[in-house]
């Protein structure tokens, strides 16, 4: 028996991040959006040689497979982006974290802005990211459900 | 003179219960007339002002001008495949169906299999080649028939702004409920036969 990828548990209720981003579009997002990506991806690499692989080792060996890139990129970018999430949370990172962004982008206002325009200048569906590479903070968007980690790093 | 979008055809809450007038108003006001303006930015005091929307399309390399310049297109050819409600198409046009693709019932499964399977933004397009066949197309994002030497005859917009006020996630149920505004006098008026 080959387990299957499932969605972990979000650590919050659905509203926990209200008022900014509201119980229905968590409900939504999570149970239907991220549960098809999860649902898809075991139904794309069932019974092929990426059964039962990691999750990292899949997207770093589906570029001619489409529906495992799409799939496993979603299920993969969501887990990520409920854990990056939190009621309580917001304000400003501290220490080494502070350091690093002050590093890389000189001001964490700075930072918000440079992320804030990778996801504004995403033409269509995508994501934006923050990510470590080479030791250094880089900012980049990426399309549809692809990732950095999946080969081409953050660009 | 600056680019616009098309006047809608009908009232907005004409394409109800299928479309809502809140997705029409929402689509139009803001997502249509947004790639208008941002269009109108880029082509301020420029040449490309002086092009025809489609020509500016046709031209555009990628990037900001070609994605507004061809969402404003594509929205525009939106508004008109679309009618309050769906009649028989000319029998020219059923003729060309059945033609090219068994029946009228295939080529709906077809056009809905692969507007429904097409993943992230982008748009379902029947067309017609230079050779007068028929043929179902999705692109990404702004892509465009204009850009691959085909001629649009009807186009299903599947950007999630589209149908996510009225269906949430529900893309499928979108392109079913669709079908009921397909105006085939305006596919009729782009073919060659």
């Amino acid at each position: 028996y080959i387990m299957a990828f499932e969605l972990p548990k979000l650590a919050y209720a659905y509203d926990a991040l209200e008022p900014h981003i509201d119980a229905r579009t968590m409900e939504i997002h999570y149970s239907k959006h991220h549960q098809a990506y999860a649902t898809n991806l075991n139904n794309a690499i069932a019974g092929t040689d990426l059964e039962g692989k990691s999750i990292e080792y899949i997207l770093q060996n589906c570029k001619d497979k489409p529906a495992v890139r799409n799939n496993g990129g979603g299920f993969w970018n969501h887990n990520l982006f409920w854990e990056i999430m939190g009621p309580n949370a917001g304000g400003t990172p501290t220490g080494e974290l502070a350091q690093a962004i002050n590093d890389a982008f000189g001001t964490f206002e700075h930072f918000k802005d440079e992320f804030a325009k990778a996801g504004t200048t995403r033409f269509g569906s995508g994501w934006a990211w923050l990510c470590v590479e080479g030791g250094k903070l880089v900012v980049c968007s990426t399309a549809n459900q692809d990732n950095p980690i999946m080969g081409e790093g953050c660009k | 003179m600056a680019f616009s979008a098309v006047a809608l055809p009908y009232a907005k809450d004409a394409l109800a219960p299928f479309i809502s007038a809140e997705t029409v108003e929402f689509h139009y006001e803001k997502h249509h007339k947004g790639y208008v303006a941002k269009l109108n930015d880029l082509t301020k005091d420029k040449p490309e002002a002086k092009l025809s929307l489609e020509e500016l399309v046709k031209t555009a390399a990628p990037g900001p001008l070609f994605n507004n310049a061809a969402q404003a297109w594509n929205h525009n050819f939106y508004w008109l495949s679309m009618c309050p409600k769906t009649a028989a198409p000319p029998p020219e046009v059923a003729e060309a169906i059945k033609s090219n693709f068994g029946s009228m019932e295939e080529f709906k499964k077809k056009f809905s299999d692969a507007a429904i399977g097409h993943f992230g933004s982008g748009w379902c397009w029947l067309v017609q080649n230079p050779d007068k066949k028929l043929q179902i197309v999705a692109f990404h994002d702004a892509d465009t028939p204009l850009k691959h030497g085909q001629k649009p005859l009807l186009t299903c917009d599947v950007w999630e702004h589209a149908y996510y006020i009225d269906y949430r996630n529900r893309r499928m149920e979108y392109v079913e409920k669709w079908w009921n505004l397909v105006n085939w006098q305006f596919v009729k008026e782009n073919m060659q036969f």
